[in-house]
């Protein structure tokens, strides 16, 4: 079974993020980046598929991003995937959802796969569509949002999170799924592994080697940021004070009265 | 450019929060454009439709029915959609950030070959063309983002963040439209759903959140944080300490890695306020902290606190608030 699982390096949930010269991307200045966790959920699940078909599979992790990412595709390998495919050009860089789901989908049609699968969201865009578009492209189903999977022959049995409850899907492969948390515990990679990853061959096709080019990428992206700002800073308001009953009354008479928020 | 369309999803027989917002923020622009407003309802759909639309300023509702619709699935919905607006142009589809919509409107972006901006907090109308307000990096900038010209204009917005303009009641229009999904369209099948909570207030939705962190100490400290919540008609929330800790199921987590929500009063009791956490309900209109350490990261961002034990605190807040809103 052909496993592929497409990841996304973010800049860390601690990060100060700030906006770049150029007022649309951010500054990356001494920030540390890692795996988006939802795709490191969905890494690990595609090494646990491996181990529970006895080893009967390949897992290959692909990420398109700038040079930095590589470390992401070293963890990856360290975690125990068996390839890696790094995709870059700089005509990437401010590559919408839809241009990457172009760009996903020639890589993995290259590699061959029976199962492709995705983070449900990374943190830093929130944008939750590439790895849905990316079946839609390829005229694959998907389960999204999924907590639970069982490869059964040559279907999958997913629980994936609906409001509130969860959805037991069937779905035939090959098909694309969402790791939504909750779906496993990932692994650390050992020092041995880590050290053992650093020496191994990364793929890196180039957008020619995909059949693409800037021009292709261009043309396929279909949003624009105007700009970046940093959020409205909150400010600290004012502490209550008293004895608990006391303060329970004041607090319930400034939210009516102050807050108008009942 | 021949409409604004609204997908108008439906909840227990009822059109969600969202819509509503949706619809009447779109008013405007389909005043100052002459395009029409419509809702988009797919599936099983109230029979009175038209006349809960009008109060938002709906100009047509749009029905689309038929085999392979009674239950949502995302291949068949999204077919369902673009087939059913393939021919008319839309100018705009907009959904409410459900999780429903996370599962179909990517993959009727890909189809109407259109960008997708996702749980937005913001739309403007400005020179002549729709301006996304988008949170980004847990919540730590804001993006404003256009759609490239020549393709329609797809977005998700997350409840309560627009909020319903005041708009005049229309009457809407009702149109049927019959398809069949296509056999074999649709790969995946749902076999079961395990409903974990019935008739609860959705997190995303709720205009109230009371949220519980480490501070709770365990799934019965619950119990006070769910006392004030039924007291207020709120959603129940949680940082991801008392999630990990098993006290409380994921659903409820707030954070970046959980549910981002834009409540009008948020109120978190024994959490932190975890740059994590934060960047899920910092766009609150009001926060309110309880927490017994005065140097807690939450009071910083809060509007209101109370340095205190919860156990304390919150029984007290419950029994005021219960006698104040039964005298009001
Ligand atoms: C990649 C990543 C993603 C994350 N995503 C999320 C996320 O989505 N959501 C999230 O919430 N966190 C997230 N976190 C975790 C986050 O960093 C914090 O660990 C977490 O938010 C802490 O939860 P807490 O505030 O409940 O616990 P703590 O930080 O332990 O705070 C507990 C608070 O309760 C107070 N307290 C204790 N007892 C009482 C009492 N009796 N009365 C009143 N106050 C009391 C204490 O003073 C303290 O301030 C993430 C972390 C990482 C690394």
């Amino acid at each position: 079974m052909r496993i592929v699982v497409c990841a996304k390096q973010v800049p860390d949930t601690e990060a100060r993020v700030t906006v770049g010269k150029d007022g649309r991307s951010i500054d990356e200045t001494g920030i540390t980046f890692i795996i988006n966790p939802y795709d490191e959920f969905a890494l690990e699940e595609g090494l646990r598929i491996k181990e529970r078909l006895g080893g009967q599979a390949t897992v290959t992790m692909v990420c398109v991003g700038p040079p930095r990412a590589e470390e992401a595709l070293r963890t990856g390998l360290a975690m125990g995937a068996d390839a890696a495919v790094h995709v870059w050009d700089d005509s990437l860089a401010g590559a919408d959802a839809a241009a990457l789901a172009l760009v996903l989908q020639a890589a993995v049609t290259q590699l061959g796969f029976d199962l492709i699968l995705c983070g449900r969201v990374a943190i830093d865009d929130a944008s939750a569509q590439v790895g849905l578009r990316l079946a839609e492209r390829l005229g694959l189903p998907h389960a999204n949002a999924v907590t639970k999977l069982e490869v059964q022959g040559s279907k999958l049995v997913a629980h994936r999170e609906v409001e509130g409850g969860v959805e037991v899907v069937e779905l035939p492969l090959p098909a694309v799924v969402t790791a939504q948390k909750g779906l496993n515990e990932p692994r650390y990679p050992t020092i041995p592994a880590i050290m053992k990853a650093r020496r191994r061959e990364i793929g890196r096709p180039g957008l020619a080697g995909l059949g693409l080019d800037a021009g292709k990428v261009a043309d396929a992206c279909r949003s624009e940021v105007l700009s970046l700002a940093p959020a409205p800073a909150r400010k600290g308001g004012r502490l209550v004070a008293g004895e608990p009953q006391e303060a329970a009354r004041t607090l319930a008479h400034l939210l009516r009265e102050e807050a108008k928020v009942l | 450019m021949a409409g604004i369309f609204v997908y108008a999803e439906t909840k227990e027989g009822e059109f969600r929060k969202a819509t509503g917002e949706i619809l009447s923020r779109c008013r405007g622009v389909a005043d100052a454009t002459g395009e029409p407003l419509v809702a988009v309802v797919v599936g099983p759909a109230p029979e009175d439709a038209p006349r809960r639309l009008a109060p938002f300023g709906a100009d047509l509702v749009l029905h689309v029915e038929g085999p392979g619709l009674e239950v949502y699935t995302s291949q068949g919905y999204a077919w369902a959609v673009t087939s059913c607006l393939a021919g008319r142009q839309p100018a705009a589809l907009f959904f409410g950030n459900t999780p429903l919509a996370r599962d179909l409107a990517p993959r009727v972006a890909e189809r109407m070959d259109a960008a997708l901006h996702a749980d937005c907090t913001g739309l403007a109308w400005e020179d002549g063309r729709f301006v996304f307000t988008r949170p980004l990096y847990g919540g730590k900038l804001l993006a404003r983002a256009v759609s490239r010209p020549g393709h329609p204009v797809l977005a998700t917005f997350r409840p309560n963040s627009l909020g319903v303009a005041e708009v005049a009641a229309t009457s809407p229009a009702y149109e049927r439209v019959q398809v069949e999904v296509p056999a074999g369209s649709v790969a995946s099948v749902v076999k079961e759903t395990i409903r974990q909570v019935a008739g609860r207030v959705s997190l995303q939705e709720a205009e109230i959140i009371v949220s519980g962190g480490r501070g709770v100490g365990g799934p019965e400290g619950f119990r006070v944080i769910e006392e004030l919540a039924d007291v207020l008609g709120a959603a129940v929330g949680a940082s991801r300490a008392a999630v990990d800790a098993g006290w409380i199921s994921y659903d409820h987590q707030v954070g970046q890695t959980g549910k981002a929500v834009s409540p009008n009063l948020y109120i978190a009791c024994g959490i932190s306020g975890a740059i994590q956490h934060l960047a899920g309900m910092s766009s609150a209109r009001c926060i309110v902290a309880i927490n017994k350490d005065p140097d807690a990261y939450i009071f910083k961002v809060a509007d209101y606190g109370i340095v205190g034990d919860l156990f304390q605190v919150v029984p007290a807040l419950t029994a005021e608030l219960r006698e104040m809103l039964v005298r009001a």
